[in-house]
C-alpha cells in the first residue's frame, strides 16, 4: 500500500472503526443480558439475580466507556478525513447520524449513569426501567448507524443536484426502509448478542472450573445459552447476504466472496476452500458443493447469481452512460440559470444521471472522463472488482465461526436444561477458549462488508478516492500514529482491568436472602424471628 | 413528500441556525461544568477522597452531557454539511487534539478508582485535567479563528482546499478567545462544585470560581475591544437569495473593518447578548461571594449563554468566513442541507429534544443533593 492520502485515510478509518467495534458488540449484547437478569430479579425478588446484574454490570461498564470514547472519533472523522464525502452526501448521510444522537445516545448515556449510581436512589422498578433504557438506547444506535451504513451500500431515495453539486434526499422513507440496512441491523445486533452470550458463558465456565461463584455462574450460563442460541441462529438465518442481490455492487461483493469469476447456472455451487487469483481471474484448488451458494445468496433454486466477469461488463456499460451524464452536467453547469439549460442536456442528465458516479471512476486515470480511451474505460471497469482473496477468506472464517457458535450454544442449552452444566470439564474449557472468537467473527464481517464495498465509498455514486480531504500525507500519518499509540495503551489498560474484575469475582451480598422462600413469606419469617 | 413545503426554506434555515446555537449552548452549559470540574480537579481536591468526591459529582451525568457535543457534531453534519466538511477538515490537527483529550476523559472517570496505587490515580487525575483543559482551550481558539476567517477555498466542484496550518490557528486574538473559553468553563465547573460539595472542597471551588469569573469578565471585555480595534469582519456584497440552493460560490463577499458590528448597529437590542455575557460573569462573582449556590450556577450559565450568543449574532449570517476567498464563505443562506432534510430533521428534533430535556431533568432531580465523603466511601453506591 502506498503512503498516499487515500490509502492513509482509509487505513485510519479502518483502524479506528475496527477498534471501536471491539467494544460495540459487547455493549449491544451485555446491556440486554443485564436487563434480562435484572428483570428476573425484580419479578422474583431473588437477590442473587441482583448480584448477577451488578457483577456483569461492572464488566459492562469497563467495556462501555471505551465504546463511548472511541465512538466520538467515528462521529467527527467523516468531516476531518472525508470532507468531500461529507459535502457530497451529508444531506442524506448526516441525518441518521444526528438521529442516532437524538434517539439513541442520549437515552443510553443518560440512563447508564443511573444504572451505576442509582441503586440506592431508585425503586426496584425504577432502576429496571433505567437498565432497559440503556439496552434500548444502545440497540437504537445500532439501528441508525446501520441505516447510514446501509445507504452507503445501497444509496436509495436520493438524487444528484447540479446546483449544489451534491446528492440530496428525495425520499427519506426509502432511506429508512432500505432493505440492505434492515438486513444489516438484524445481523449486527444478533452478532452483538452472540458476543455477549459467549462472553458470559466463557467467564462463567471459568468460575465453574475454579469452583467459584457456582450459583451465579450456573444461572448466568443458563441465560447466556438460551439467549445465545436464539441469537446465533438469527445471525446465520437472517444473515446479511439477504441484501446482497439488491444492487449491482452488492452482487459484485457476493461474487467476490465466492471467488466466482463466471456466471454459473442457478443454483450456484458454493466453494468451500480455494485460492482466488486476481491476476489470472480464476480460483485455484476450488472445492465446491453444488447449489449451496445459490441457496445462501438468493434463498431460491432458480435465481441466477452473476459472476465477476459479467458484472464487469455491466460496469463498462455504466461507465459509458456515466460519461454521457458527466458531459451533460458540464453543460448544465455552464448554462448558469436553469432557464438557459438546453432541453437535450436536461434529458440526457435525467436519463444517465444515476451513472454519474461511474464516470468519476475514470478520474484516477485522467481529469476529464470525456477524453477516456477504451483501454482506460476497461481498466476502470475492472477497478470495480474488490480484492477477492481477503473477502473470500474473511467470509469463510466468519461463517465457520457462526456455525461453531450455534453448536456451542446448543450444547450448553441442552446441558443447562438437563442441569448438567458442570458435567464435562473439557466443554467448560472450550467455552473459556471460545471467548475471543465472536470478536474475530465480527471484525471479519466488517472487512467483508466494507473492504468489499471498494472501490466505492457510496456504491455507484462516489469512488473512495474522490472522497478524501485535502490533507498532507504526513498529517494523517501523524494522527494514525497518535491514535494507534493511545488505543494500544487503552487496550492494555482495559484488558487488565477487565481481567482483574473477573478474577476478583462477584461481590458477596451484604444481607443474603432467606433462600427458597418467596419474598413476602421471607419477610414474614424474618419478622417472626 | 410535499409536507416540507409547509415551512419555507429560509425559515427552516433560520430555525436550524437557532437550533445549532441551542445545541452548542446546551453542550457548554452541561458538559461545560464537566470540563471545568476536570480542570479544577487537581486543585480543589487535595486528598484522594476529596478528589473522588469531585469526580463523583459529575460521575452519573458526564456521559449524557457529552452527548450534546456528539449531537452537535451530528446536527452540523445533517443540517450544515458544508460547515461540517470545511471546519472539521480545516481544523484537522486541532480536532485530533480535542478527540485525544476527550478520549482520556471517560476512561479517566471510570478507571481511576479501580486501583489503589497512588501513582495510577494521580496519573489519571492529570489525564482528567488535560481532558478538561485541551477541549476548552481549543474550542475557544476555534471560535477565535471563525471570527478572524479561515483560509479555505472551494473549487467549482465544491472541493475544499485549506491553505493554513495548525500553528497558524494560534494567533494572539484566537488565543485570547481560547482563554475566555477556559475561564468561562472553569467558572461553570467551580459553581457546579460549590453546589454539589461541602466543606474544604466547596470552599476551594468558591475561591477558584471567583477568580475565574473575574477573569471571564475581564477577558471577554478585552476580546470585545480587540474585535473592535484589530479584527476585520466580513460582509456579503451581492444580493442574497435566502431561498437559493446551498452553493456558497453563488455570492460575493468582502473583508471589511468593523463589519462584525453591523448587526448591532442595525438592531441595537442585540447588545443584550454581550451584556448578558458581562452581567452573567459579574453576577457569578458576586453570588459566589454571597454564597448563593444555585444563584451562582445560574449566573455563570447566563454568562455562557451571552458569550456564545455574542459570537453567533456578530457573524450572522456567516457561519464560517473564508479569509482566502471571501466569496467561498459559508453562510446561513448557502451552506445548509436541502429543504426536505432540514424539515425532516426539524420534526425529529421537535419530538426528541423535549423528550431528552424531560428525562435528563428527571435524572438530575433523582441525583439532587451534595456528594460527601461518606457517600463516596459507601460500597453500596458504586461510586467512581
Amino acid at each position: 500500500m502506498d503512503l498516499d492520502i487515500v490509502s492513509l485515510s482509509r487505513l485510519q478509518f479502518a483502524l479506528t472503526a475496527l477498534y471501536h467495534f471491539l467494544f460495540v458488540p459487547l455493549t449491544l449484547g451485555l446491556s440486554v443480558v443485564i436487563a434480562i437478569m435484572e428483570t428476573v430479579y425484580v419479578m422474583t425478588g431473588r437477590k442473587i439475580w441482583r448480584q448477577m446484574t451488578k457483577f456483569w454490570g461492572t464488566l459492562f461498564g469497563i467495556n462501555f466507556v471505551l465504546g463511548v470514547a472511541t465512538g466520538l472519533v467515528m462521529e467527527f472523522q467523516f468531516g476531518m478525513n472525508w470532507s468531500y464525502y461529507s459535502h457530497y452526501v451529508g444531506d442524506i448521510f448526516g441525518a441518521p447520524l444526528a438521529l442516532e444522537g437524538l434517539m439513541a445516545f442520549f437515552l443510553e448515556a443518560t440512563f447508564v449513569g443511573l444504572f451505576f449510581f442509582g441503586w440506592n436512589k431508585l425503586s426496584r422498578v425504577g432502576h429496571l426501567v433505567a437498565t432497559w433504557c440503556v439496552a434500548l438506547g444502545s440497540n437504537f444506535s445500532a439501528l441508525w448507524i446501520l441505516i447510514a451504513n446501509g445507504w452507503m451500500q445501497n444509496p436509495v431515495g436520493s438524487a444528484f443536484n447540479p446546483e449544489t453539486m451534491r446528492m440530496e434526499v428525495t425520499d427519506f422513507f426509502a432511506v429508512l426502509t432500505n432493505p440492505v440496512a434492515q438486513a444489516k441491523f438484524v445481523h449486527t445486533v444478533s452478532a452483538g448478542y452472540v458476543t455477549a452470550s459467549v462472553f458470559v458463558l466463557g467467564v462463567s465456565a471459568w468460575y465453574l472450573l475454579k469452583g467459584r461463584h457456582i450459583d451465579v455462574a450456573k444461572r448466568s450460563m443458563t441465560v447466556a445459552a438460551s439467549f445465545g442460541l436464539a441469537s446465533a441462529l438469527s445471525v446465520v438465518v437472517l444473515g446479511d447476504e439477504s441484501g446482497y442481490l439488491s444492487t449491482e455492487h452488492q452482487k459484485m461483493k457476493l461474487a467476490a466472496i465466492e471467488g466466482m469469476w463466471e456466471t454459473e447456472p442457478a443454483p450456484a455451487p458454493f466453494t468451500i476452500v480455494g485460492i482466488p487469483d486476481q491476476q489470472a481471474r480464476e480460483t485455484h484448488y476450488a472445492v465446491r458443493v453444488p447449489a449451496v451458494m445459490g441457496l445462501i445468496g438468493t434463498r431460491s433454486l432458480t435465481t441466477e447469481i452473476p459472476g465477476i466477469t459479467t458484472l464487469v461488463d455491466h460496469a463498462r456499460e455504466r461507465i459509458g452512460s456515466g460519461i454521457v451524464a458527466f458531459d451533460a452536467l458540464q453543460r448544465i453547469r455552464a448554462a448558469g440559470s436553469s432557464a438557459a439549460i438546453a432541453p437535450a442536456d436536461r434529458d440526457a442528465f435525467e436519463q444517465h444521471g444515476g451513472d454519474l458516479g461511474y464516470a468519476l471512476l475514470l478520474k484516477r486515470y485522467l481529469d476529464d472522463p470525456r477524453q477516456a480511451t477504451p483501454q482506460q474505460i476497461d481498466q476502470a471497469a475492472w477497478d470495480t472488482v474488490p480484492m477477492v482473496l481477503p473477502l473470500f477468506w474473511s467470509f469463510r472464517i466468519m461463517v465457520g465461526l457462526g456455525f461453531f457458535f450455534i453448536l456451542l450454544m446448543a450444547t450448553f442449552f441442552i446441558l443447562s436444561a438437563r442441569r448438567r452444566l458442570d458435567a464435562h470439564r473439557w466443554l467448560l474449557k472450550v467455552a473459556v477458549f471460545a471467548i475471543p472468537l465472536p470478536w474475530i467473527a465480527a471484525e471479519m464481517g466488517w472487512i467483508v462488508a466494507e473492504f468489499g464495498r471498494q472501490p466505492w465509498v457510496i456504491e455507484g455514486v462516489l469512488p473512495t478516492a474522490a472522497a478524501v480531504s485535502d490533507l498532507g500525507a504526513g498529517t494523517v500519518l501523524l494522527t494514525i500514529l497518535g491514535f494507534t499509540a493511545l488505543y494500544t495503551v487503552l487496550f492494555i489498560v482495559e484488558m487488565s482491568l477487565m481481567l482483574r474484575a473477573i478474577r476478583k469475582g462477584v461481590e458477596p451480598d451484604p444481607d443474603p436472602e432467606v433462600r427458597l422462600v418467596a419474598p413476602h413469606l421471607s419477610q414474614r419469617l424474618t419478622a417472626q424471628e | 413528500m410535499i409536507l416540507h413545503t409547509l415551512i419555507d426554506y429560509d425559515v427552516l434555515r433560520l430555525i436550524w441556525w437557532a437550533l445549532l446555537g441551542i445545541l452548542l449552548i446546551a453542550f457548554a452549559l452541561t458538559d461545560g461544568f464537566d470540563l471545568g470540574t476536570g480542570m479544577l480537579l487537581p486543585f480543589v481536591g487535595r486528598t484522594d477522597v476529596e478528589r473522588r468526591v469531585v469526580i463523583n459529582t459529575i460521575g452519573p451525568v458526564w456521559e449524557g452531557n457529552q452527548v450534546w457535543l456528539i449531537l452537535g457534531g451530528g446536527a452540523i453534519f445533517a443540517a450544515w454539511p458544508p460547515l461540517y466538511a470545511v471546519s472539521f477538515s480545516s481544523f484537522y490537527l486541532a480536532m485530533f487534539a480535542i478527540l485525544f483529550a476527550l478520549i482520556l476523559r471517560p476512561v479517566g472517570f471510570k478507571y481511576r478508582s479501580k486501583r489503589e496505587s497512588t501513582r495510577w490515580r494521580t496519573a489519571w487525575d492529570w489525564a482528567l485535567f488535560v481532558g478538561g483543559l485541551v477541549p476548552s482551550l481549543i474550542l475557544g481558539v476555534a471560535v477565535g479563528n471563525v471570527l478572524l476567517g479561515v483560509p479555505f477555498r472551494l473549487d467549482g466542484d465544491l472541493r475544499i482546499f485549506y491553505d493554513g496550518s495548525f500553528f497558524g490557528l494560534l494567533s494572539p486574538f484566537a488565543l485570547l478567545c481560547g482563554l475566555v473559553s477556559v475561564a468561562m468553563l472553569v467558572t461553570q465547573g467551580a459553581c457546579w462544585l460549590v453546589l454539589k460539595t461541602s466543606g474544604q472542597v466547596a470552599e476551594r471551588a468558591r475561591r477558584y470560581g471567583s477568580m475565574a469569573a473575574f477573569l471571564t469578565l475581564l477577558l471577554f471585555a478585552l476580546g470585545g475591544i480587540a474585535l473592535w480595534a484589530w479584527v476585520d469582519g466580513y460582509r456579503i456584497t451581492s444580493t442574497i437569495d435566502p431561498l437559493g440552493p446551498s452553493n456558497p460560490l453563488r455570492k460575493t463577499a468582502e473583508i471589511a473593518a468593523g463589519a462584525w458590528f453591523d448587526n448591532y448597529a442595525a438592531h441595537p437590542w442585540l447588545m443584550l447578548a454581550p451584556a448578558a455575557g458581562l452581567a452573567g460573569s459579574a453576577l457569578a462573582l458576586l453570588l459566589l461571594r454571597l454564597r448563593s449556590e444555585v444563584g451562582a450556577l445560574l449566573a455563570s450559565s447566563l454568562a455562557i449563554l451571552g458569550i456564545i450568543l455574542t459570537v453567533g449574532v456578530s457573524i450572522f449570517p456567516f457561519l464560517l468566513p473564508s479569509s482566502a476567498d471571501p466569496r467561498a464563505s459559508l453562510t446561513v443562506w448557502d451552506a445548509s442541507s436541502s429543504h426536505l432534510t432540514l424539515f425532516i430533521m426539524l420534526v425529529a428534533a421537535g419530538i426528541f429534544v423535549p423528550l431528552i430535556v424531560a428525562y435528563t431533568s428527571w435524572v438530575y432531580r433523582v441525583l439532587w443533593g451534595k456528594v460527601d465523603e461518606a457517600a463516596v466511601k459507601d460500597p453500596g453506591n458504586h461510586a467512581y
